[in-house]
C-alpha cells in the first residue's frame, strides 16, 4: 500500500493558498537551536505553551538530547492585556531555578500579532531588579508568519552581535576570526573549528552547539553542558580580525551587524559543503593566516578527491530530488553538480528569491533541466507530483521523505533537519573534506545498495 | 488491582530515611514567594483520612490552573490537544491548520497513532500535512480568504469527504472567522466542512483542545448516520491507537463477540464518528480527554457510559467482565470467559519471567491525563512500586474521582472554554435505555464513575500535578528511583542522571501495551529498560 497515496502525477495543481507537506518549519525553532549555541543560557519562548513543547520536542527527537527551554504560558488574558506579565515572572523564575546566564528570549506569532515590546518588558525587569548582576535578557524577533526556521537562526544568531559584540580597541585582534556556522550540526561546528584551529586561527564560533546538543552520558544533567559559546566570547568578536559567515541565509545577517556595530570586515559565503566550497573556506582563512595552508589539511583534501574519482562512474548522471534549507541546498546541489549529479529537483518552504540566483549559479548550463522553487507551496508534495512525472534517482532531504522514498522506492540519504529516524548525524560532520566523504561514501552506499538488490543473478557483481 | 496496598505508606527510598513532607518542604523552598504558593496547591501528599462511615477522603490538590511562565512545564497547547491528540488519528479527514507554518508541521505525524485502511482505495491522510501557511499579509489584512481557498484547493485535488480547520494563536487575535468559513465552503462543496477555535493560548493546557474537538465533532459529525447496530455493540472513547493499542483492542472485542462501532480516535474513519451514537454503550479509557462526548451522547441518546481501562491484564480482565455484565447475556459472557482464559496462561508466564527481576523497584509517572494512573496497573503486576504520579494537564476529578465535579471552581480559563447545551433528541433518545441503566444501578452496576489516581495509590505517596524540570530533576537526585516516566522533553534529561525513562505518549516507539498482549509486551520493554547493562557502564574504571 502507498503511504502518500493521494499523490498522483499528471497535470500539477498550481496552489495559490494550501502548502501541503511542507519543506520547511516556523522561525522560533530556529532560534531556540541557536540560542542553545550560548553556554549558559535558557532560550525562552514569549508565547503559548505548545509552541515551546513542539520545539523542545523537535529538538530532542532530532539530537536525542534534552532541549532546555522555558515558555511563557500564554493565555487568553496574556492575548488580550499582553505578555508583560508573563515574562517578568518568566524571568523571575528562571533566573531563581535554573540560574543561567542568560535568558534568551524569542518571540511567537501570538506575541508578534500582539505586538509585546520585548526590550522594553525587559528594561522593566531589570528595573524591578529581576535580572541578577552580571546575567543578560536577550531577545530575538521570530515572528513565524515571516521567514522560517532558518530565518529565526539568523535572527537569534544576529542578536548576539547585538547585544554583546563590543569594539574595544583602535586595531583588530590578528587571527582572531569569527566564525557563524550556519543552520548546521554540532558535528559540522566542531569540524569548522578544527579546520580553522588547524590553519593557525583563533575562532569565535557563535552560535556553537558542538558540547551541547552531542553531550556525553556522566550519570548528571548538566542543565548547560560544557559546549556553545562564552559571554566573553561574543563580547571579543568585536574586535576580530574578520568574520566569516557561512551561508547567507542563515549567518549572512548577523555578519552585517557585526560590520555596521563594530566594523569587523565579513566574508559571506556559501556553507563549506563539498570540495569547491570547503576550498573557498580554507582560502578565506588563508588569506588571514599570512597564507599558508597546513598539510593535514592537504592531505585530507586530496583523500576526498581520490574518492571523487574512484566514485565518479557510479554517480555520472544520477538526478537527485533535494528539500530543505537554502543554505543547505546550493552547498549540497554543489557538492552534487562536483561528481556530475544533477539536482533535479530542487524545493525550499523558506521565502527568498535569492535562492534561486544562487540556484542558478550552481546549475549553470544545466540550470533548464532542473526545478528549483522556494516559499509557500513550494512544499514536498509539488516536488513528489514532479517526481511521479518523472522519477529521478535519490533523494536528499529530512526525515519526512522517507515516504515518498518507500512509495516510490527511490535511494534516499536522510540530510538537514530534522532527522526523527535514525541517529548519527549529530556525530558524523558532512561540512569540509571530510564531511563531504561521509556524504558521498552515504550517497554511493544508497546506489550501490539498490543496483545489488536489482541486479539480475548474471550481473551481480562482487567487485564494485 | 491496586499497585500497593493503598494502605500502606509508601518508602521513596529503600532505607526509609526520607519523608514524604521533608521532601516537599525541602523542594518548595527554592521557589519564589507566589510560585511557591501555585505549587505548594499541586504538589501533595497522598494522605488518605478514613471517616466514621468508613468512606475515605482524599486531600485536594490544585489541578488544571494556569501554569507559571518560565518554569520548564511539560505542557503543550490547545491546538495540540485538539488536531495533534483527539482529531490527529481520524485518517480520512482533511486537517487544514490555519496558521503560520509551525503548528502543522509539528503534530504532522509525530504522535505514533497508528492506522489502518483497508486498501490503497481507501482515504488515509495520516500522512499529509495541510496548512494555510500564513504569511505577513494574511496577518495584517486578515487569512480568511486564503483559509477558503486552501479548503478549494484541498477539495479540488484531493475529494476528500470532510474537510476540518484548525486555528492557531494569531487567528484568534486577528478575528478571522474560520466557522464562517467553514459553513460557507461546506454550502459551496457540499462536503461536510467545519472549524475548531483550538487558538494554542485558550486554556491552561492541551485539555482544552480535547474539550473543543469534543465539542465540535459531537455538534458536526456524531449523529449523522443512523444505521443500526447490533445488541452487543458498544464504542471505545479515549483510545488513540499508539503504538496499535487500538489494533488489539479491536481484536479482543471481535473475539468476545462485542461490535465497536467506533474508536474516538484511534484508527478511526469518519464514517465511525457519525455513526457512534448507534452502539449501546459508550466505554470510556482516557477519562480526561473524551468524557465530554460521552456525556453529550449521553444527554442526547440516552447511551450511558462506563470507565473502562485496557491497560494491565487484570484491568482488562475486569474492563471487559464489565463491559459483558452490562449486556447480561449469557452466551456473550460465556465468551468473555472463553477469551480471558485463552489470553491469562501467556501473561501469568510471562508475569512469572519478569516480576522476579523487577519486583520492589520504584517507580515515578508523570504523563498525560489518565496514563500515569492506567500504567500503574501494569506496574503493580510487576511488583513495582509507585512512589510520585501525577499528571501534565487532568483536571481534579481524575486525581480525586468524579465525586468532587460539583465542588471545582470554575475559573477563568475554564469559563471560556464552550459547554455545548445538549438536549434529549425528540427521535433518537432512548429511554429504554435510561430505564435498563436505572434498574443496573439499582443492583449496584456503577456508570459514569471514575475513583481518579490517587484512590489507588500508597498512602503518602507523592502526587504532583503539572510537574516542572526543577522538581523532576530534584525528585530523581534525592529519590533515585528505578525508573521515571514521563515524555520526549524529559526522556534524556532523566537518562542523562542514569535513570532510565519510559516515554508513555509515544511507548519510545515500542508498543502495543494495552489488553493482555500489550501487557505482555509492556512487561518485556520494561524489563529490557530497567535492567539494561548500560546503566551499570556510567561509572568509567578509573573512577573512584
Amino acid at each position: 500500500m502507498s503511504l502518500l497515496r493521494h499523490t498522483k502525477g499528471g497535470e500539477v495543481h498550481e496552489r495559490q493558498a494550501l502548502t501541503v507537506n511542507p519543506a520547511k518549519t516556523c522561525q522560533p525553532v530556529g532560534a531556540m537551536y541557536a540560542a542553545l549555541g550560548i553556554h549558559k543560557c535558557l532560550p525562552h519562548s514569549h508565547g503559548s505553551q505548545g509552541c515551546c513543547s513542539y520545539h523542545r520536542s523537535t529538538l530532542s527527537r532530532h539530537y536525542k538530547e534534552p532541549a532546555m527551554a522555558g515558555t511563557g504560558s500564554f493565555t487568553e488574558g496574556s492575548s488580550v492585556f499582553g505578555g508583560q506579565a508573563n515574562l517578568l515572572t518568566a524571568i523571575e523564575n528562571m533566573f531563581t531555578l535554573y540560574k543561567p546566564d542568560v535568558i534568551a528570549v524569542h518571540t511567537t506569532c501570538l506575541s508578534e500579532t500582539i505586538g509585546d515590546d520585548i526590550p522594553q518588558i525587559t528594561e522593566n525587569a531589570i528595573d524591578k531588579g529581576l535580572v541578577p548582576e552580571g546575567k543578560f535578557v536577550i531577545h530575538a524577533n521570530t515572528p513565524s508568519y515571516v521567514g522560517a526556521h532558518p530565518t529565526g537562526f539568523a535572527n537569534m544568531t544576529k542578536a548576539m552581535v547585538d547585544y554583546f559584540a563590543k569594539s574595544t580597541r583602535e586595531d583588530k585582534v590578528a587571527r582572531r576570526v569569527n566564525i557563524i556556522p550556519g543552520y548546521v550540526e554540532p558535528a559540522d561546528m566542531a569540524e569548522i573549528k578544527r579546520l580553522a584551529k588547524l590553519m593557525g586561527l583563533d575562532p569565535i564560533m557563535f552560535p556553537d552547539t558542538s558540547g551541547v546538543l552531542d553531550a556525553p552520558q556522566t550519570g548528571v544533567h548538566e542543565m548547560y553542558p560544557a559546549g556553545g559559546v562564552t559571554i566573553d566570547e561574543l563580547i571579543a568578536a568585536g574586535d576580530a580580525q574578520q568574520t566569516i559567515a557561512l551561508g547567507p541565509v542563515c549567518s549572512g545577517p548577523a555578519a552585517k551587524a557585526l560590520y555596521a556595530k563594530c566594523k569587523v570586515p565579513q566574508t559571506t559565503m556559501g556553507l563549506p559543503i563539498g570540495l569547491a566550497a570547503t576550498d573557498k573556506f580554507v582560502m578565506a582563512m588563508r588569506s588571514l593566516n599570512g597564507g599558508f595552508v597546513p598539510e593535514e589539511i592537504k592531505y585530507e583534501r586530496g583523500r576526498l578527491l581520490d574518492l571523487m574519482t574512484d566514485m565518479h562512474q557510479y554517480f555520472y548522471g544520477k538526478s537527485v530530488a533535494l528539500w530543505g534549507d537554502p543554505d543547505q541546498l546550493v552547498g549540497l546541489s554543489e557538492l552534487l553538480m562536483s561528481v556530475d549529479m544533477l539536482p533535479k529537483y530542487v524545493v525550499t518552504g523558506t521565502p527568498g528569491k535569492k535562492f534561486l540566483k544562487r540556484m542558478g549559479d550552481v546549475l549553470g548550463d544545466k540550470v533548464h533541466e532542473s526545478f528549483v522553487r522556494q516559499g509557500p507551496c513550494a512544499d514536498m508534495y509539488l516536488m513528489h507530483q514532479w517526481i511521479k512525472n518523472e522519477p529521478c534517482d535519490l533523494l536528499m532531504g529530512n526525515t519526512y521523505g522517507k515516504y515518498i522514498a518507500r512509495d516510490d522506492d527511490i535511494p534516499y540519504v536522510r540530510h538537514g533537519f530534522p532527522i526523527l529516524d535514525r541517529v548519527g548525524h549529530q556525530y558524523f560532520p558532512t561540512v569540509g573534506y571530510k564531511g563531504a566523504i561521509r556524504v558521498l561514501e552515504q550517497i554511493l552506499n544508497v546506489l550501490m545498495d539498490r543496483q545489488d538488490r536489482d541486479s539480475p543473478e548474471e550481473t551481480f557483481e562482487l567487485t564494485m | 488491582m491496586a499497585p500497593d496496598s493503598p494502605e500502606q505508606a509508601v518508602e521513596l527510598t529503600p532505607d526509609g530515611t526520607l519523608t514524604s513532607e521533608a521532601l516537599r518542604e525541602e523542594l518548595l523552598k527554592a521557589y519564589p514567594k507566589k510560585s511557591r504558593r501555585k505549587r505548594e496547591k499541586q504538589f501533595i501528599i497522598n494522605e488518605k483520612t478514613v471517616n466514621e462511615d468508613g468512606t475515605v477522603t482524599l486531600p485536594q490538590i490544585g489541578a488544571n490552573t494556569r501554569t507559571i511562565p518560565g518554569i520548564l512545564t511539560q505542557r503543550g497547547c490547545t491546538y495540540a490537544g485538539c488536531k495533534g491528540v483527539i482529531l490527529g488519528p481520524t485518517r480520512d479527514i482533511v486537517n487544514i491548520t490555519h496558521g503560520p507554518i509551525g503548528c502543522g508541521y509539528y503534530s504532522w505525524l509525530t504522535r505514533r497513532n497508528q492506522t489502518s485502511a483497508p486498501s490503497d482505495d481507501h482515504e488515509n491522510y495520516m500522512t499529509y500535512c495541510f496548512s494555510t501557511d500564513m504569511q505577513d499579509e494574511n496577518i495584517i489584512f486578515g487569512g480568511e480568504k486564503k483559509l477558503a481557498a486552501a479548503i478549494q484547493e484541498a477539495y479540488d485535488i484531493f475529494q476528500p469527504k470532510a474537510i476540518a480547520v484548525f486555528s492557531t494563536c494569531p487567528v484568534g487575535l486577528i478575528g478571522d472567522d474560520v466557522h464562517q468559513v467553514a459553513k460557507d465552503m461546506k454550502e459551496k462543496l457540499g462536503i461536510n466542512i467545519f472549524g475548531f477555535s483550538c487558538e494554542g493560548y485558550k486554556g491552561v493546557s492541551q485539555s482544552a483542545g480535547h474539550h473543543i474537538a469534543n465539542n465540535q465533532v459531537f455538534k458536526h459529525v456524531v449523529g449523522t448516520d443512523n444505521t443500526p447496530r447490533s445488541k452487543f455493540s458498544i464504542n471505545l472513547l479515549g483510545e488513540y491507537n499508539i503504538g496499535g493499542d487500538a489494533f488489539v483492542l479491536e481484536d479482543l472485542l471481535e473475539r468476545c463477540g462485542i461490535e465497536l462501532v467506533s474508536t474516538f480516535s484511534g484508527n478511526s474513519t469518519y464514517d465511525q464518528f457519525a455513526n457512534a451514537h448507534m452502539a449501546n454503550l459508550n466505554a470510556v479509557m482516557c477519562h480526561r480527554s473524551i468524557n465530554y462526548v460521552a456525556d453529550m451522547i449521553e444527554k442526547k441518546y440516552g447511551t450511558p457510559w462506563i470507565k473502562v481501562n485496557f491497560i494491565g491484564a487484570k484491568s482488562t480482565a475486569k474492563s471487559l467482565r464489565k463491559i459483558g455484565e452490562y449486556f447480561a447475556d449469557e452466551k456473550l459472557m460465556e465468551q468473555i470467559e472463553k477469551v480471558i482464559s485463552e489470553e491469562y496462561p501467556a501473561v501469568f508466564e510471562a508475569q512469572k519471567q519478569y516480576k522476579p527481576k523487577l519486583e520492589g523497584k520504584r517507580v515515578m509517572l508523570f504523563v498525560g491525563g489518565s496514563r500515569a494512573h492506567h500504567y500503574q496497573d501494569l506496574f503493580g503486576e510487576l511488583g513495582m512500586k509507585t512512589v510520585a504520579a501525577g499528571y501534565e494537564f487532568a483536571h481534579r476529578d481524575d486525581y480525586e474521582g468524579r465525586d468532587v465535579i460539583p465542588d471545582i471552581k470554575i475559573d477563568a480559563d475554564s469559563r471560556n472554554i464552550e459547554e455545548l447545551h445538549v438536549d434529549a433528541d425528540p427521535d433518537m433518545y432512548d429511554s429504554d435505555k435510561v430505564r435498563d441503566k436505572w434498574a443496573k444501578e439499582e443492583k449496584g452496576y456503577s456508570f459514569a464513575e471514575y475513583d481518579g489516581m490517587m484512590t489507588q495509590m500508597a498512602e503518602k505517596a507523592l502526587v504532583i500535578d503539572d510537574i516542572n524540570h526543577y522538581e523532576s530533576e530534584e525528585l530523581i537526585k534525592r529519590v533515585k528511583p528505578d525508573l521515571f516516566c514521563a515524555g520526549i522533553k524529559e526522556k534524556y534529561v532523566v537518562q542523562k542522571m542514569g535513570v532510565p525513562c519510559k516515554q508513555l505518549h509515544s511507548y519510545d516507539y515500542g508498543g502495543p501495551y494495552a489488553g493482555f498482549r500489550g501487557a505482555i509486551e509492556f512487561y518485556k520493554d520494561i524489563d529490557r529498560l530497567v535492567n539494561a547493562k548500560v546503566w551499570k557502564m556510567i561509572k568509567a574504571p578509573w573512577d573512584e
